[in-house]
């Protein structure tokens, strides 16, 4: 995984609760198995019905087409678990996302892939958001996980809480699963007291 | 000797299924069943080649065909030309691994999460982890349930553990009788609209009082497949002796002195008296009628006597969604729901495409004909539904009224099987989700039961089921 360490961008504002993973990944008609994931992402916001691009959604306008950080509200991420939802910004080079609050798999999907998930409290978020509308996509926002802060025009620098574990994650880049392997012994030692305690969860055969 | 605290039903499952705690401070949950589907496994099967890493636990791992397949009779691998190199990529990588796969044109084919608790893959206590949101279908049997992403598929595959920071707890009190043609969809969507679509977000939810116990085990599995939609990622109702006499005899489920011993087991998963909760909620059931969507998320709900809401009656910060989807639904506030020409209904997918779902939809079909211009289908849950269906001659009530009858699959609740509405029609469906273009570019979804989208098959129009079966039998 990318670690994560500090991220300069145009902060675009997304301003809606409950953005769902069918609106940001949608499931297209014609796919395969090799996606086009910088398409992909707000296929159809970013569309008109004629198929040509849309002026008037955020990433369309000629500031934000760069855009490095979204911003947004509420229970970003909500509605199915596809991954690819958390792809499709990485293809479009957005790393962080500063939200009101996410949806659980999201936030989880984020933290496996070095996309960083910002939730600020009411407050600092109304004040953050103000001042990215503010600047209009005119100068960049740094998120800096080391020092838990983002920086930029119209204000003080604003502080951001993120579990211990997940901003250490994000920083080395850690790869979950080598970090999982390491407890091996322990997970096989479970399952030997499981088929013990409760064999019936150990198997699972066909009686037929 | 100090009494061991009182547990919640979550609390025991997750306890003892907990290996240790990782370095980074989550807890390490073994999963006993982990079911993939071709959407997602190919990339987490490209990811373990890559990797040079193994599948841990094979023996514990299923796979199913569901929702790229096609549902015309008679389909194969290339019937949805979109869905053939995920069908082909699934079908290698089971075979590297060795993963029992239900293939297409396997008897056990169908959607995950009705076939692992059909054949007793998914049992009362058990862990189970799907890539897909809607996993804690099966908490309708008292199992513990994690929709997860790509990442953490290959995760458990190679682990057979899961990560997590452990959730808080919720309980949803449901108490009361349920009205005749009311059902658990009904009380879900009923509770999304009234905790809202982010309700449960952070907590793993388990369903009690005596509504829920009165709702027989595919209920169950409704109301917890519908736990996302407010926002839960697990959901689930303590198993009770309809729990185990479902399960009873089913192919995976333990036999003979086994099953004695596991139930004693399943007999002790149950809250403790004293047990604490995070947060509790009710809801009294007994004078909830048929409920239906009105907009583009599961929380924009009202009972089918109700109106679309006008903008002064939906709270401030809801506003500009409820706007946006009257333009998307093109309803205007006020409008009353029943009465509303519909063009599509779709009877199917994990939240109800079990057998008596169908058999609900089809003792309001029988003897009736779909109503002139509706294009309705239906499409089981899994082709053991699909046959138990056809020996019960459901098939035929569906048929003779003029309905589509397809092969298993998750068809048009999300439409990756290219079953779509046209755009700017107007679709009764028994899915979960009314989210805009889910079901086909421009496509006004309403979520119903399958009673009320029978109903309205027949009519022509949204309708309540109570009053189209008025002096049925």
């Amino acid at each position: 995984m990318q670690p994560f360490t500090s991220h300069a961008g145009i902060a675009a504002p997304l301003l809606r609760d409950d953005i769902n993973t069918d609106q940001i990944a949608p499931v297209l008609h014609a796919r395969g198995l090799q996606e086009d994931y910088k398409t992909m992402l707000f296929h159809r916001a970013r569309r008109r019905e004629d198929g040509s691009e849309n002026p008037e959604f955020v990433l369309n306008k000629p500031q934000f087409r760069n855009a490095g950080i979204l911003v947004t509200g509420h229970n970003f991420g909500a509605g199915s678990s596809r991954e690819s939802a958390v792809w499709s910004m990485l293809a479009n080079d957005i790393r962080v996302i500063v939200a009101k609050s996410f949806a659980d798999i999201y936030r989880e999907n984020c933290l496996q892939n070095g996309l960083l998930p910002v939730v600020l409290e009411a407050n600092d978020a109304d004040a953050f958001i103000a001042r990215v509308v503010a600047a209009d996509g005119g100068a960049p926002f740094t998120v800096d996980l080391v020092t838990q802060r983002i920086s930029g025009p119209g204000g003080a620098d604003l502080a951001f809480e993120i579990a211990a574990a997940d901003r250490t994650r994000l920083l080395e880049g850690l790869d979950d699963i080598g970090l999982t392997l390491k407890y091996m012994n322990d997970i096989i030692r479970w399952e030997q007291r499981a088929a013990m305690a409760q064999p019936w969860l150990q198997s699972a055969h066909d009686s037929r | 000797m100090q009494a061991a605290p009182p547990r919640t039903l979550f609390d025991k499952i997750w306890d003892f299924h907990c290996v240790g705690q990782r370095a980074d401070g989550r807890d390490l949950l073994y999963i006993d069943r982990h079911v993939l589907h071709e959407l997602h496994a190919h990339h987490a099967f490209t990811k373990l080649q890559k990797q040079q890493r193994k599948v841990h636990r094979p023996d514990l791992t299923f796979a199913v065909q569901d929702h790229t397949v096609a549902t015309q009779p008679g389909r194969d691998d290339d019937t949805n030309p979109s869905g053939s190199a995920f069908i082909k990529a699934m079908r290698d990588g089971c075979e590297r691994s060795a993963i029992r796969l239900f293939d297409l044109g396997d008897p056990d084919q169908g959607i995950s999460h009705v076939v692992a608790p059909e054949l007793g893959i998914v049992l009362p206590g058990a862990t189970h982890a799907v890539p897909d949101s809607h996993a804690s279908t099966v908490g309708g049997l008292g199992a513990l349930a994690f929709g997860c992403g790509t990442s953490e598929l290959a995760h458990i595959l190679v682990t057979q553990v899961m990560a997590l920071k452990r959730p808080k707890r919720m309980r949803v009190r449901l108490d009361g009788h349920l009205g005749p043609h009311v059902n658990a969809k009904d009380v879900a969507l009923r509770l999304i609209a009234e905790l809202g679509v982010a309700g449960a977000r952070g907590h793993a939810v388990e369903y009690a009082g005596t509504a829920t116990r009165s709702l027989p085990i595919e209920q169950r599995m409704t109301l917890c497949n519908l736990n996302i939609e407010m926002g839960g990622r697990s959901g689930l109702v303590a198993p009770d002796g309809a729990t185990f006499a479902w399960l009873y005899g089913r192919p995976y489920v333990p036999q003979g002195a086994q099953w004695d011993r596991a139930l004693k087991v399943w007999r002790t998963l149950q809250t403790d008296d004293d047990a604490v909760f995070d947060r509790e909620v009710g809801l009294d059931c007994s004078s909830l009628e048929p409920q239906i969507t009105w907009g583009t998320d599961p929380s924009q709900v009202v009972a089918i006597s109700g109106r679309v809401p006008k903008p002064s009656a939906v709270e401030p910060a809801r506003r500009a969604a409820a706007e946006s989807a009257f333009a998307y639904m093109g309803l205007a506030p006020g409008t009353p729901l029943a009465g509303l020409p519909v063009d599509r209904v779709f009877i199917g997918s994990c939240t109800n495409a079990r057998l008596p779902d169908l058999e609900t939809a089809a003792a309001v079909v029988r003897g009736r004909r779909v109503a002139e211009g509706v294009t309705a289908m239906v499409v089981p849950g899994s082709s053991r539904v699909k046959r138990e269906a056809e020996a019960a001659g459901l098939d035929r009530v569906f048929r003779d009224a003029g309905f589509f009858w397809g092969e298993s699959g998750c068809s048009m609740c999300a439409g990756g099987n290219g079953d779509r509405g046209q755009p700017g029609e107007r679709c009764v469906s028994t899915t979960n989700r009314n989210f805009e273009n889910r079901q086909g570019p421009k496509v006004r979804t309403h979520l119903a039961s399958p009673a009320t989208a029978a109903a309205s098959a027949i009519a022509g129009r949204i309708t309540d089921v109570r009053r189209l079966m008025v002096g049925a039998a």
